[in-house]
């Protein structure tokens, strides 16, 4: 395989800060159980377009860091992005050819893992859900896919990130 | 990697060894926390500084008002906390202490639905400490449970993970108020079908567990029912503290704390720290 050489790699980082930023804005508490996995979404997006390019080192720290700044357990975060990021590895190959509808329906599964093991951890501390709501921020993310797929397309094609 | 945040996760679920790590580690969070608090500042910046003169004054002259029935209500207290010290001084019994306090601002709740807990702008070097009680103007809120440098973390009395002693104004009876997750509600657990116990009562804390001072309200009896069928009443209460509102919050440092660790008076009087009645 031809080596690709490194263009304007800074940006992934960047885009993983921004969605830490989204995963800590402040929410109404009603409004809870509705944000978005951005960082997911990010990881998902950058494993599809660049398998052989994205750093799951640097996957890992930024769960950390997320960790860090909703005040779980260090690690948490990092199993269910791991996981996540290694199902979008999986299926990175059909996922490129899938249209809008069926992309946001791998992610809305893909997702749901994330919130399974996120779940998960939390069992451990008698912290669970008390019912299947933890599954509610798949199904935003799934809704906000489509807008993150494009946006970040355009960035990266405008860019030209490789 | 899998393997990799596994077994960080397990070392930092079942030992104590990353702790140290976290508290340093805390400081990445605050530009966080900062960039994502400018919008709101901002707004509240704006609404401070684009405040009619009319409105001043008119806010102006309700604080002053509060202020004079405040300090009205303050004079019989003062006649009161002595009479009720001499009183304690008939019966021999131990002196109510008066805790100092110090003031701190809310920078972050937690995101995560699951867990309740809250990010506050005062660390070790205000003298912060682990397992401090946290106040708002209304009740009893939390407990510190991490501390950095310069900010800190609290545990929320509603997260599933926390339960406190407390007990009925009314009549002293005891209990255990436990979070059940959701920020309006906390429940009684293990309490008699007979235990007499009302719609309406006030719990205070009780000071049983030795970390929350004596006699800070906790929350409100919202119901109560009674199945002859279950061995337990099932009591279910509202904090009072408002949780998701206060953004100024009080740390109380409690006088056999700082008794234990000498340090503790000096660093915290270098804050902002004042006396409570």
């Amino acid at each position: 395989m031809a080596l690709i050489k490194a263009h304007n790699r800074w940006v992934i980082p960047l885009t993983y800060i921004v969605a830490l930023l989204l995963c800590v804005f402040p929410l109404v508490y009603e409004g809870r159980w509705l944000r978005p996995e951005f960082l997911a979404l990010v990881v998902i997006f950058w494993v599809v377009r660049m398998p052989q390019q994205v750093s799951m080192t640097l996957i890992l720290a930024m769960a950390c860091l997320q960790d860090l700044l909703e005040g779980g357990h260090l690690g948490q975060h990092g199993l269910a992005l791991v996981a996540v990021a290694y199902l979008a590895l999986l299926l990175e190959a059909r996922i490129k050819h899938y249209v809008m509808w069926q992309q946001a329906l791998v992610v809305l599964f893909m997702v749901m893992a994330h919130q399974l093991v996120d779940n998960w951890v939390h069992s451990f501390q008698g912290g669970a859900a008390a019912n299947l709501e933890f599954l509610m921020p798949a199904f935003t993310s799934a809704m906000i896919w489509p807008l993150v797929q494009m946006g970040m397309e355009r960035l990266r094609l405008r860019l030209r990130v490789s | 990697m899998g393997l990799l945040s596994l077994a960080l996760l397990l070392t930092h679920l079942f030992t104590d060894w990353l702790d140290p790590v976290v508290s340093k580690l805390q400081v990445l969070t605050t530009p966080f926390y900062k960039v994502v608090n400018t919008p709101g500042d901002l707004y509240r910046w704006g609404s401070d500084s684009m405040v009619s003169r009319e409105e001043l004054e008119q806010q102006n002259a309700t604080m002053k008002a509060e202020l004079a029935i405040l300090k009205r209500k303050l004079q019989q207290m003062g006649a009161l906390a002595a009479e009720n010290v001499r009183l304690r001084q008939l019966l021999n019994s131990a002196k109510i202490i008066s805790d100092r306090v110090l003031v701190a601002e809310l920078i972050s709740v937690s995101p995560d639905p699951l867990l309740h807990s809250v990010t506050l702008n005062k660390g070790i070097k205000d003298g912060v400490y682990v397992g401090q009680p946290l106040l708002d103007a209304h009740g009893l809120m939390g407990q510190v449970t991490e501390v950095g440098d310069h900010q800190s973390r609290a545990l929320l009395i509603t997260d599933a993970t926390h339960a406190l002693p407390v007990q009925v104004n009314r009549n002293g009876v005891r209990a255990v108020a436990e979070g059940v997750g959701d920020l309006y509600r906390l429940e009684l657990r293990h309490l008699a079908n007979t235990v007499d116990i009302r719609k309406g009562d006030l719990l205070v804390s009780s000071g049983l567990g030795q970390r929350f001072p004596v006699g800070y309200p906790v929350a409100e009896v919202m119901s109560v029912s009674r199945d002859p069928g279950q061995p337990f009443a099932k009591v279910d209460v509202r904090p009072k503290a408002q949780l998701n509102r206060s953004r100024h919050v009080l740390l109380v440092f409690s006088e056999e704390q700082a008794l234990n660790n000498p340090g503790f008076l000096d660093k915290g009087a270098a804050g902002g720290s004042d006396q409570s009645p």
